[in-house]
């Protein structure tokens, strides 16, 4: 059946609502005969965003191809909330072995479906922010540096928080976290270096190289379907916000992934062997301020004084990411 | 075919006899040569479709094994010392999850001090891993309990480590037999895994599991590791037919009217045996029983074969420190009431030579042993670094110390 005629309602959004669309382009989502790959009854908290790009993107796979998919999870919330015994949320041939070694698990399936010449079948690795950026960055390293044919999924929520909310190498820098408490001098995490895992994979020089968020949806799916065309490893780093650790609503997850990328904080884009090969821009830029009032993380910049000085140490970041991956579409009139 | 060959070299035939798909692997003196001989046969497409695999590090490779095992292939790796070590999580992991993942240890020493030479506290570090552990006596032992290995792990769903002595026996050239493809391949089946990662039939594998359910989940694991005491000896029986040798749990030598048995697990077992029959020709009524299952524990086995010894004498080439013996405690338990002493011996390396046994094995005889007893050990080595240590607070670092006394310097 063909799409109805697409009208673009003046809504406040840039959403085009799926029945409006050519079923081709429609959301994975919108696929009575989706995967489900995810599917429903798992323990996420309200409004999570790791269950809502967990399901998009094992979907998507799925769907890209032909349901010939394994997965392996490392440990972490998408693994205890899936997987309450004696349940399970998963409708794909899934294996959680450890924290750290995702990578290397799917690797090695990978090498077992084409040792038994059943490389038709394609392998998919997901893990939180902790078990990619910490303890799993060197199993990840190994599986790009040898090209394994695995696309790896990096949930980004900012901390550990499966186990509560602790700091991790991806919380960004002033955010409150159970081991960077509100408190002191400078409160909050402190600013370094940060790890930029999308650069660092890019600097792997591997096939695919992509970041997302779960504000938008349809490019996350677009990036697992292009991903799932090409072969040796991929990584896909997708913002998940945790209304749970992050102290926002559960309503709000959305909103809050979308400010990410408007502000300029979360660049999302795609890069292939090594070099930036595409740029979501900013459509409508949003103050990094914004972004961070959603968030109880951060409250400790506004009240019981105002941290201008930190404020505008995060505005820097922002700034820099928008030079350097050239986030605005007209910058003159940004 | 027999021939003169290095012990891992013939590790490597006889694991690329057995038609592994996936080889992971990590280098660790003195594990390497095995895993360079199976990166050529991959290398040359000897192996067919098999997939050698450079890991990032031990803990890498296991789990490179780990998800190979889990979608259906035949999956080896090996290491040693340290490398076992960073591997630990994962080995308790691959054997929860009753993956039948077959790897060589070649046993070594663990630092600090660091030390590449043998002894066994790697693989008994790992004892409670709920891997399978088979000691090698000499290398065609080692041979024929890779091919073992792999059948019985795939037939009952469990990992197994086959140890054996490093440098001592992986880089000893020495007479091996090996089977031909045919016989092994009628002894070891294609794999058919009890679970596996398959689109057509779509299962979670390392589900969490609560207070619930966990005690019966890992008392299966025990049940599944007991089958290994019936199992073993049956196809060890199967093996016998191909290669004319028996394997068994134990292996007991001149135990017949042996009144003092010494038990002792890998190559130590040649020296002991020699001394054995020079005190036997002595009239000294010796024996030795060695463990080539040590998880699981032989205990029916052991308390047969020193039924009728007064006296036991377990050599260790390891120990756990603050108690002593860590297979004594096992040989106890088998023999309980039968006076039980440990000897640990050849810990990094050191020789343990005939003529030292002969004087632990006379002053057990005549009831001179202690408890436990460190062959060898250099009491005026220890008295001197205790001495200093009591006499000043910033002593200085042990191992320098010790090696510096040797040297015949003053500190």
């Amino acid at each position: 059946m063909s799409g109805q005629p697409v009208f673009f309602y003046q809504v406040g959004t840039f959403a085009v609502g799926n029945r409006l669309l050519d079923p081709a382009m429609r959301s994975g989502q919108a696929d009575p005969d989706r995967a489900n790959a995810l599917t429903s009854g798992h323990r996420a908290c309200q409004g999570c965003g790791e269950a809502l790009g967990a399901r998009y993107v094992l979907d998507a796979a799925m769907r890209a191809t032909g349901g010939r998919l394994v997965v392996v999870n490392a440990t972490g919330c998408l693994e205890v909330f899936s997987t309450p015994y004696p349940e399970t949320s998963w409708r794909v041939p899934w294996l959680h072995s450890l924290f750290g070694n995702a990578p290397a698990v799917a690797a090695g399936a990978a090498a077992a479906l084409r040792a038994q010449g059943r490389d038709e079948i394609r392998v998919l690795a997901q893990a939180g922010d902790g078990g990619t950026v910490d303890i799993g960055l060197g199993c990840l390293s190994g599986m790009f540096e040898r090209n394994d044919d695995v696309l790896f999924v990096c949930y980004d929520n900012e901390a550990y928080m499966n186990t509560g909310v602790q700091r991790s190498g991806a919380t960004p820098p002033a955010a409150r976290t159970a081991t960077t408490p509100a408190v002191g001098d400078r409160p909050g995490n402190r600013f370094g270096q940060g790890k930029d895992l999308p650069a660092i994979a890019m600097a792997h020089g591997i096939p695919y190289v992509a970041t997302a968020t779960v504000a938008d949806l349809r490019d996350l799916e677009a990036k697992v379907a292009h991903a799932m065309t090409l072969h040796g490893a991929r990584y896909l780093h997708v913002l998940v916000p945790c209304p749970l650790g992050w102290g926002s609503a559960s309503c709000d997850t959305i909103r809050v992934a979308r400010l990410a990328t408007e502000s300029g904080l979360f660049p999302v884009f795609e890069a292939e062997h090594g070099a930036v090969t595409g740029v979501r821009r900013i459509r409508r830029r949003a103050s990094v301020e914004e972004y961070l009032r959603l968030q109880g993380r951060y409250r400790h910049l506004f009240e019981p004084t105002r941290r201008d000085d930190v404020l505008d140490a995060i505005n820097a970041i922002a700034e820099h990411n928008i030079h350097r991956y050239g986030l605005l579409a007209h910058p003159e009139v940004a | 075919m027999r021939s003169q060959i290095e012990g891992s070299r013939a590790v490597a035939e006889a694991v690329a006899l057995c038609r592994p798909q996936v080889i992971p692997a990590y280098p660790i003196s003195p594990q390497t040569h095995i895993v360079e001989a199976l990166s050529e046969r991959v290398a040359t497409g000897a192996l067919g479709r098999c997939q050698f695999i450079n890991a990032e590090s031990e803990f890498g490779a296991m789990s490179l094994a780990i998800g190979a095992s889990a979608t259906g292939g035949r999956s080896y790796t090996a290491t040693a010392s340290q490398g076992l070590l960073f591997m630990a999580e994962t080995l308790y992991n691959a054997a929860g999850l009753g993956l039948p993942i077959v790897m060589t240890v070649a046993n070594r020493a663990i630092g600090a001090p660091i030390n590449i030479w043998n002894d066994h506290s790697d693989a008994m570090s790992q004892r409670d891993s709920g891997w399978v552990q088979l000691y090698a006596e000499n290398n065609q032992e080692a041979v024929d309990l890779h091919l073992l290995a792999f059948r019985l792990a795939e037939e009952l769903s469990l990992p197994v480590m086959v140890c054996m002595d490093g440098f001592v026996l992986t880089h000893a050239v020495e007479a091996v037999d090996l089977p031909d493809q045919a016989g092994v391949d009628a002894f070891l089946p294609p794999y058919q895994p009890r679970q596996v990662l398959d689109p057509a039939d779509p299962v979670s594998i390392g589900a969490m599991v609560g207070p619930e359910a966990f005690t019966e989940v890992r008392y299966l694991a025990h049940v599944r590791q007991l089958a290994v005491l019936e199992r073993l000896p049956y196809l060890a029986g199967e093996l016998a037919a191909l290669t004319g040798r028996r394997l068994d749990v134990v292996s007991p030598y001149r135990c017949d009217g042996a009144d003092t048995v010494v038990v002792a697990l890998g190559s130590v077992l040649g020296t002991l045996k020699d001394t054995v029959d020079e005190l036997r020709d002595e009239g000294v009524p010796v024996g030795v029983l060695g463990v080539t299952a040590f998880r699981p524990f032989p205990f029916e086995a052991v308390a047969t074969a020193l039924a009728g010894a007064r006296r036991v004498v377990v050599l260790e080439r390891a120990f756990t420190t603050g108690v002593g013996g860590i297979v004594s405690a096992d040989v106890r338990a088998a023999r309980p009431g039968t006076a039980c002493h440990t000897v640990v011996a050849g810990l990094g390396g050191r020789p343990v030579t005939s003529a030292s046994l002969r004087g632990m094995l006379r002053d057990a005889v005549t009831d001179q042993l202690e408890p436990l007893t460190f062959l060898d050990l250099h009491r005026e080595v220890v008295d001197r670094e205790l001495a200093r240590a009591a006499a000043t607070r910033r002593s200085g670092p042990t191992a320098e110390n010790v090696l510096h006394d040797l040297r015949g310097g003053a500190r």
